[in-house]
């Protein structure tokens, strides 16, 4: 299966400042956690991006299925009284 | 000698040494063995060349002729260069860049470390920064060297070529002169003599961890305190100069 000659492959998620979600930045190739967090700085915060990095390797990341689309994500297409548009915004509030 | 006089020679000294291994390491860029470590020694190249520029910027200060850090980057010729010689080694293969990493990391590590006390406020500001870089360029520089010599037996016999082949550039790094010894006294340069056992430790530790051997004690270079290269440098200043030295003042 694994036909890719380089190094094992590990999804790099940074997390922008203290309090902010980790968000997905991309992929590296490493041989050990070293080797990964230190590519995932050199790769991905070199503009000042982060100020922390979490790597996992990517054999360990569960993905649903594409042909399960239809039954996973149709039924959240029609129930918008679950979206909070029914509400009226406070003023000035952030991050709503 | 004045005081201010030994501080250029000095401030050039360190300014060259970063000049000439970050030109060295900026050559890697795009020839690296895969892309990751390609951007991690172009950003070592980088830290490099950023403190290329300030000490070369505060040498042209402390020289008072109105000359830029341009000027002392592209327009002397090779014999008024101070950079220590294991820093214009080639590249070689990518063992040869490891230990060069090695040896002058460990030193570098060691040596910001202390001049972050000079009484030479700028050189302290400058080592202050420098020192947080080079700690990861010699983490870099270590935990390649592990996997190397306890890699494959390719890898192993390639780490040990380049650890005996460069061992004898090594000894410049501890020389001190008559600028040394003024700028000590002032409290402005770093006594090398107690770095040379730690640096030292630093290496046997790397080198032991990695099952590799320590190079013999052997004839060692000398020459870079008084201008005198291999002839390597020649070569990279043809490159370096080139444009400046073709279209002076050359601007973009």
């Amino acid at each position: 299966m694994n036909s890719d000659t380089q190094l094992d492959l590990w999804e790099v998620f940074i997390q922008s400042k203290s309090g902010q979600p980790y968000i997905h930045a991309g992929s590296i190739h490493a041989s050990d956690m070293k080797m990964a967090m230190q590519n995932a700085r050199d790769t991905y915060t070199r503009r000042g991006e982060g100020t922390s990095i979490w790597v996992v390797p990517s054999k360990y990341i569960v993905a649903s299925n594409p042909d399960d689309n239809a039954m996973l994500f149709d039924p959240s297409n029609d129930k918008i009284y679950r979206h909070p548009t029914f509400y009226v915004m406070p003023e000035g509030a952030k991050n709503i | 000698m004045t005081t201010k006089e030994a501080t250029f020679t000095y401030t050039l000294r360190l300014g060259d040494d970063a000049l000439i291994l970050g030109h060295r390491l900026s050559e890697l860029c795009s020839k690296a063995p895969f892309i990751e470590e390609d951007l991690a020694l172009t950003n070592i190249a980088l830290d490099m060349i950023g403190r290329a520029q300030a000490m070369l910027s505060h040498a042209a200060e402390l020289e008072g002729k109105g000359k830029t850090a341009d000027d002392l980057a592209y327009r002397r010729p090779e014999i008024n260069y101070y950079n220590h010689l294991i820093t214009e080694q080639p590249n070689g293969d990518f063992a040869h860049t490891i230990v060069r990493q090695l040896y002058l990391s460990a030193f570098e590590f060691l040596f910001y470390c202390e001049l972050e006390k000079s009484k030479d406020e700028t050189l302290a500001a400058i080592a202050k920064k420098a020192s947080k870089e080079v700690q990861y360029h010699w983490q870099h520089a270590m935990d390649w060297t592990i996997r190397l010599g306890d890699g494959t037996g390719e890898s192993k016999r390639r780490m040990q070529i380049a650890l005996y082949e460069l061992w004898m550039y090594t000894g410049e790094l501890f020389e001190m002169d008559a600028v040394d010894e003024t700028l000590i006294k002032a409290g402005i340069a770093v006594d090398l003599t107690s770095l040379k056992t730690q640096w030292l430790n630093l290496i046997k530790n790397t080198v032991t961890e990695a099952t590799l051997l320590m190079p013999d004690d052997t004839y060692m270079q000398s020459g870079s305190r008084k201008g005198i290269h291999s002839e390597h440098l020649g070569h990279i200043l043809s490159e370096l100069q080139y444009l400046q030295r073709a279209y002076p003042d050359a601007i973009w």
